[in-house]
C-alpha cells in the first residue's frame, strides 16, 4: 500500500489516517499553508505550522486547530508526520511523511530564494517527492529579487514624481507582505486595501514586524491617497473603487508577468515577474537534491513537467489535483 | 539597441496612446538620425527581408540550451511569440555589452547575412546573442522573425512625429506611406515636401460602423448613400505618366491588376481616386440571372470575394486568371485633382469632379459607385436588405458636406451593414492564442451535425470578451479527449453562434464550405449540442448566397 494515495478528496495516507490540503470536508487535514486553494472549509481537524495558525483562524474562524513548530513531530498511527520550510509564504510548510523507514514528502507550494518573511526553504530527503509545477517551463527562469524590487522602486519613484500614485496588484497574502520591504524603502507612504489589511493587522497581532501601512478607508478624502503607493488584490483592476486613486498606474507581481502578453493581457502599465513559486531551475535542483527515486507532479505545467524529468532519467507521473489554476487570480478572502 | 529596446519596453506595456507618444517623442528626440529612419520603418511595416529563416534559430537555441525540442514546443505554445520565447530561454549571459552597437548597425549586418552561408549566419547571431541582455536579445529576435505589433498604430507614430518636428498629422502620415527605401531614406529627407515621392498615395479615410438608428443621423438630404462593397480598398494615382495601384495595408498592387493599366493613359496626370478593387463581370460575359437586381445596371455585376480571392497572392496573373476573376475599381472619392490635394474640399465637389472624369473616360474598368437617391430613412432600409443579393455588404453613408480625413473618425462616415448570416455549432478543437492571449485556448474549430457526426467548417477567433475566453479556456483545460501538439480536442458540449458575412464553396475544407469573416456572435448557453445547426443548412447557405 502507496504511504500516499490520490484521492478525490485530495492526498491521503491511509495507515496514518490523515489528508494533506484536502479539498473536500475529512476528519483530519494536516495544512500546507493557508492560501485557500490548500486551506479549505470544512474540515472537522487541521493541523499546521504556529506560523500558519492565525491566518487560519482569519480565514477559516474558530475550529479544531492544532499547530507545531519546524521539524517537530506529530505520531498517527505510527506514521511520524513533521513540517518544515516551505519558502512560499508565511508559515508554509512541506509535509514529511515517516511510516517504516519510508519517507513521502508533499512539498506545498515552494520557492526557493529566502524572501527574508517565509522562512528560508529547506530540502528534506526522501524516497517520494510530490512536487508542485506552476512555473515548470524553462521559460520561467526568475531573475534575482534584489534586481525586481530595484525595477519597482524606481517605477514607483518615477510616478511620484510625476504626481501620480502606484498601485500595486499582489496576493493579500504572501507577496503583499513580502514587497512592503522594498516598497518602504522609498519613503513613500503605503496603503492596504481591506483584503490585504485584514492579513497585515493579523500578522501584527500575532507579533510580526511589518513596515508601516495603512488601511484604505472608504471615507477618506481622495487626497490623502495622492502620491502613494497602493497594494490590492487583482481582483478590484477596474472596479469603480479605484477612482480614488486617479490619477494612477497599475504594476502587476506575478510570475505570470515573466512573459509580455499576460502584462498586455491584464492592461496593466508595469509588470514586475516576482514569484512565491520555485522557477524551473529551483524544481529540477529541488528534486534532485531530495535524491528522491520517484516524483508525482501536483498543479501547473505537469504533464511536460513529467515528462521531462522521466527524459532525465527521474521517475515520474503526473497526478490531477484541484489545488487553483493560479492564472485565473480568483483570489478570495 | 539599448535605446531601442527600452522604447519597445516601454510602448509595450504603456496602456494609453499619450504615454506611446511620449515615448516615441521621447526616443525620437535622442536617436541618431538613420535609428529614427529605421524606427519610422518597423513600425510602419517596413521591415527588412528575412534573412535568417525561424528554424535556424530554433535550432541554435536548442543547441544552446541543452533541452529536448518538445520542450521548445511546449514554451512556445505558452509565450505565444518565438522571438520572447528564445529570448526566455536563453541563459543570462555574462558578457552582455549593453548599448554598444545601434539599431540601424544591427538592422544593416541582418541585411548583408542574407546572402551568407548559414555557418556565417549562426556566428553572427549567436554572438549578438552571447553580447545581449534580455530587452536586446527579444528586439534583436524580432528584427529577424516578424512584425512589431506591439501597439503602435500609424496614428501614434504620426501624433509622435507631428509632436516633434511641429508638423501637421496629416501631412506627415502622407510622407511616411507609400514607397520609400528606409537603407537609402535620410530622416530630414522623409520629412521635407520637396522630396516626396510621386507614388505615394494619401492615408485612407475609415467609417466605423452605425451603432444607432440611421433615422439619428438627421436630415437625409445632407447624406449621400452608396452601397459597401466587400473587396479590397484601394487608391489608383497617376502622376508623372505613371499609374500606381496602392492597397489599405499600404501595398503596391499595380503589377497585380493590369486590366488597369488602360487607365495610365486616360487619367490625366495629378489624378488620385479612393474606391474599391473588386470581381467584377461585364453585362457582355453575364450569363442570364433571374434576380434581375443590379446595382451597375446594364455595366455587369459585382463578384463574391472569394472570387477576388483567387488572384490576390498569385505571382503570375494569367490570361485564365483574368478571365475567371475579372477586376473593376468602383471609384468612391477624388482625393487629387490637377496636381493639388483637394480632400478638405467637401464631399458633394469632390464627388461632381468624379463624376465628370469618369464620364469623360468611359471605361468599363473604372465605374463611379452609384449613388443610391431615396428620399427618407425607410426607403433606404428597404432597398439595404437588397445587398446580398448585390454581393454588397450594406450601405455606405456619407455626409456631403464632409472633408476627407485620416483614419478612423466618428461624425462624418458611416457604414450601416446588414446583419450577418449565422449558425449555430459546437467547439471540438481549441488551440492557444498568441500575443495578448497566449497561455489562453482562444483560438477554436467550431463543427456542424452531419447525422452522428460532427464536421469541421470553420474557425473563429474572436468575439468573446475576456472574461468569456477565461471561461472557456477553463473548460478546454478540464474536457480535453486528446491533444496533438498545440491543439486539443474537447469534448463537443460548448455551443456558439458563429456569424460570418459570407460563403462560397470550397474543396479544400471537409465541410465543402468557406465562410468569410467568421467570428463568435455570441456563447449559446441556452442550447445543447443537440441543438445545432447541421450541415445540409450549410449545403442550404451556399445554394442562396453562395453564388
Amino acid at each position: 500500500m502507496a504511504l500516499i494515495q490520490f484521492t478525490d478528496r485530495g492526498l491521503f495516507c491511509p495507515q496514518g489516517g490523515f489528508y494533506i490540503d484536502p479539498w473536500r470536508p475529512v476528519d483530519r487535514a494536516v495544512i500546507t499553508h493557508a492560501h485557500s486553494d490548500h486551506a479549505r472549509w470544512g474540515n472537522k481537524n487541521y493541523l499546521c505550522h504556529h506560523h500558519t495558525l492565525p491566518i487560519l483562524q482569519l480565514r477559516l474562524g474558530p475550529n479544531n486547530f492544532q499547530s507545531v513548530d519546524w521539524n517537530e513531530p506529530v505520531f498517527m498511527n505510527g506514521v511520524k508526520v513533521s513540517l518544515h520550510p516551505a519558502g512560499h509564504i508565511i508559515g508554509s510548510s512541506q509535509v514529511r511523511v515517516e511510516y517504516q523507514g519510508e519517507v513521502w514528502v508533499v512539498s506545498g507550494d515552494y520557492k526557493c530564494e529566502n524572501d527574508g518573511i517565509s522562512e528560508q526553504f529547506e530540502v528534506v530527503p526522501c524516497n517520494t517527492f510530490i512536487t508542485e509545477s506552476t512555473f515548470g517551463l524553462p521559460i520561467y527562469t526568475w531573475k534575482p529579487q534584489q534586481e525586481i524590487y530595484a525595477d519597482m522602486q524606481q517605477w514607483i519613484t518615477q510616478l511620484n514624481s510625476e504626481g501620480k500614485t502606484a498601485v500595486l496588484t499582489a496576493y493579500s497574502l504572501g507577496k503583499a507582505q513580502r514587497i512592503l520591504q522594498p516598497i518602504s524603502e522609498t519613503g513613500i507612504p503605503i496603503f492596504l486595501h481591506g483584503a490585504v489589511y485584514n492579513v497585515h493587522r493579523t500578522l501584527l497581532d500575532a507579533g510580526w514586524k511589518l513596515p508601516a501601512a495603512k488601511r484604505v478607508e472608504l471615507d477618506a478624502p481622495k487626497e490623502s491617497f495622492k502620491k502613494s503607493v497602493v497594494i490590492v488584490p487583482g481582483s478590484v483592476i477596474g472596479s469603480p473603487w479605484m477612482k480614488r486613486f486617479s490619477p494612477y498606474a497599475v504594476g502587476s507581481c506575478s510570475g505570470w508577468m515573466q512573459v509580455r502578453g499576460n502584462v498586455r493581457r491584464r492592461n496593466v502599465d508595469a509588470g514586475f515577474p516576482l514569484s512565491d513559486h520555485a522557477d524551473w531551475n529551483g524544481l529540477l535542483q529541488t528534486i534532485k537534491a531530495t535524491g528522491a527515486d520517484k516524483v508525482f507532479v501536483t498543479h501547473g505545467f505537469q504533464s511536460a513537467f513529467s515528462r521531462y524529468l522521466n527524459e532525465i532519467g527521474i521517475e515520474a507521473g503526473e497526478v490531477k489535483t484541484e489545488y487553483a489554476d493560479e492564472q485565473f487570480e480568483n483570489e478570495t478572502i | 539597441m539599448k535605446q531601442f529596446a527600452a522604447l519597445v519596453k516601454t510602448i509595450g506595456t504603456s496602456t494609453g496612446t499619450n504615454d506611446k507618444v511620449q515615448a516615441l517623442v521621447d526616443f525620437f528626440s535622442v536617436a541618431i538620425e538613420k535609428d529614427k529612419v529605421w524606427v519610422i520603418a518597423i513600425f510602419s511595416g517596413r521591415r527588412p527581408k528575412r534573412s535568417v529563416k525561424t528554424s535556424l534559430l530554433t535550432e541554435w537555441c536548442l543547441e544552446i540550451i541543452n533541452l529536448p525540442a518538445w520542450l521548445f514546443v511546449e514554451s512556445y505554445s505558452t509565450v505565444g511569440d518565438l522571438a520572447e520565447t528564445i529570448a526566455l530561454l536563453l541563459p543570462e549571459s555574462p558578457t552582455a555589452i549593453q548599448g554598444e552597437e545601434s539599431l540601424h548597425f544591427y538592422i544593416e549586418q541582418l541585411m548583408q547575412l542574407e546572402k551568407k552561408s548559414e555557418a556565417q549566419k549562426k556566428d553572427f547571431v549567436v554572438q549578438c546573442w552571447h553580447n545581449m541582455d534580455w530587452d536586446e536579445r527579444f528586439v534583436f529576435n524580432k528584427l529577424i522573425t516578424g512584425n512589431f505589433r506591439i501597439g503602435v498604430s500609424q496614428k501614434v507614430m504620426v501624433n509622435a512625429l507631428s509632436k516633434l518636428i511641429s508638423l501637421d498629422a496629416n501631412i506627415i502620415a502622407h510622407r511616411i506611406s507609400g514607397n520609400w527605401d528606409p537603407a537609402t531614406t535620410v530622416f530630414h529627407e522623409l520629412m521635407n515636401e520637396s522630396t516626396l515621392d510621386h507614388s505615394r498615395p494619401y492615408p485612407f479615410y475609415l467609417a466605423y460602423a452605425l451603432e444607432d438608428v440611421p433615422a439619428s443621423l438627421g436630415d437625409i438630404a445632407d447624406w449621400q448613400a452608396e452601397w459597401k462593397w466587400d473587396g479590397i480598398r484601394g487608391q489608383i494615382i497617376k502622376r508623372n505618366d505613371e499609374i500606381f495601384v496602392w492597397s489599405r495595408g499600404e501595398e503596391l498592387m499595380t503589377e497585380k491588376f493590369p486590366e488597369y493599366f488602360i487607365l495610365k493613359d486616360l487619367l490625366p496626370n495629378g489624378t488620385v481616386l479612393d474606391g474599391e478593387i473588386l470581381s467584377f463581370r461585364m453585362n457582355k460575359f453575364l450569363p442570364q440571372t433571374d434576380n434581375g437586381e443590379n446595382a451597375f445596371g446594364d455595366a455587369g455585376m459585382v463578384l463574391p470575394f472569394s472570387i477576388l480571392q483567387t488572384r490576390i497572392g498569385r505571382k503570375n496573373i494569367t490570361k485564365k486568371i483574368l478571365q475567371e476573376a475579372p477586376a473593376a475599381f468602383i471609384v468612391y472619392d477624388l482625393l487629387e485633382y490637377e496636381g493639388k490635394d483637394v480632400r478638405s474640399e467637401p464631399l458633394s465637389w469632390r464627388r461632381s469632379m468624379l463624376a465628370e472624369i469618369t464620364n469623360g473616360i468611359q471605361q468599363p474598368v473604372l465605374l463611379l459607385s452609384p449613388d443610391i437617391h431615396v428620399n427618407d430613412w425607410g426607403q433606404l432600409a428597404a432597398i439595404r436588405e437588397k445587398a446580398r443579393s448585390l454581393n454588397s455588404e450594406g450601405i455606405m453613408l456619407k455626409r456631403k458636406s464632409s472633408t476627407y480625413q485620416v483614419g478612423r473618425k466618428r461624425g462624418d462616415w458611416w457604414k450601416w451593414k446588414i446583419d450577418p448570416l449565422v449558425i449555430d455549432a459546437v467547439m471540438i478543437y481549441a488551440q492557444k492564442g498568441s500575443g495578448r492571449r497566449s497561455n489562453l485556448y482562444t483560438d477554436y474549430t467550431f463543427a456542424v451535425k452531419d447525422g452522428e457526426k460532427l464536421v469541421s467548417f470553420t474557425k473563429a477567433y474572436s468575439g468573446l470578451t475576456d472574461k468569456e475566453f477565461a471561461a472557456v479556456d477553463h473548460f478546454v483545460k478540464r474536457n480535453s479527449l486528446e491533444k496533438f501538439g498545440p491543439v486539443r480536442t474537447v469534448k463537443p458540449e460548448l455551443v456558439f453562434e458563429i456569424a460570418f458575412e459570407g460563403i462560397a464553396s470550397s474543396n479544400r475544407h471537409k465541410s465543402g464550405v468557406a465562410l468569410r469573416f467568421p467570428r463568435i456572435n455570441r456563447w449559446r448557453k441556452d442550447k445543447k449540442p443537440a441543438e445545432i445547426n447541421t450541415l445540409y443548412d450549410l449545403q442550404k447557405m451556399l445554394e442562396i448566397y453562395g453564388k
